[in-house]
């Protein structure tokens, strides 16, 4: 389910296993333009490691990762 | 990869070893072959149920907690793994031959038919060759 709210693409990706988020992400990134943020939260463990590591792989930007209640947002800087 | 077993239980390692390898940048070449080249037959990525008899006191449980948690199944994740990267679905010639088979009786989402040779070459360039 994507959201577009002024330049911010939000992916809710709970509830979804490895790599389910990571995938989603990916396919977020792809959407958004340079400097745009995409932000994907998820309820699976893996994506804790998943996500940082493919995102400084792929060159982008981890602005930050925010606990919630069950989940984390991981909140990304398209840069490339 | 090569994708020998055709049960559900091994599927689900090669396709998502396959989004892993993809996300991560990595190109994907799924050889299948014997059971693995049934389970793409024309139909079956969709109806296939087949487990693992030595896991068959755990296959029901596992089966029902994929369906609770809408675990999206083998087929749709390398299908998403393939919009998302380098992902090609080979066949072997020599499965299809013993089997009487042609390319159109496989699921569209097999890209070519090759022959063993073929994929021990491209293999022999790969970083990560894994047998399921």
């Amino acid at each position: 389910m994507a959201m577009a709210t002024s330049k911010r693409i939000v992916l809710d990706a709970r509830g979804s296993f490895c790599p389910g988020p990571l995938m989603e992400l990916i396919g977020g990134i792809r959407q958004a333009k340079l400097g745009e943020i995409v932000e994907v939260w998820s309820s699976d463990q893996g994506s804790r490691k998943d996500i940082p590591f493919w995102v400084q792989k792929a060159g982008h930007e981890l602005v930050s990762v925010v606990d919630e209640d069950g989940y984390t947002r991981f909140v990304v800087r398209k840069a490339r | 990869m090569v994708v020998f077993s055709g049960t559900v239980d091994r599927l689900y390692p090669a396709a998502i070893m396959a989004s892993g390898a993809v996300a991560m940048g990595m190109d994907v070449d799924l050889f299948l072959t014997f059971y693995g080249l049934d389970a793409f037959r024309n139909g079956n990525p969709k109806t296939n149920q087949k487990m693992d008899m030595n896991y068959k006191e755990l296959a029901p449980m596992l089966a029902q907690l994929m369906k609770e948690k809408n675990v999206p199944s083998w087929y749709d994740m390398i299908r998403k793994a393939k919009e998302i990267g380098n992902v090609r679905v080979h066949a072997c010639a020599m499965t299809l031959d013993l089997m009487g088979l042609k390319k159109e009786d496989l699921d569209p989402i097999v890209d070519d038919v090759v022959g063993v040779g073929e994929f021990v070459s491209e293999a022999k360039e790969g970083e990560i060759t894994l047998f399921l």
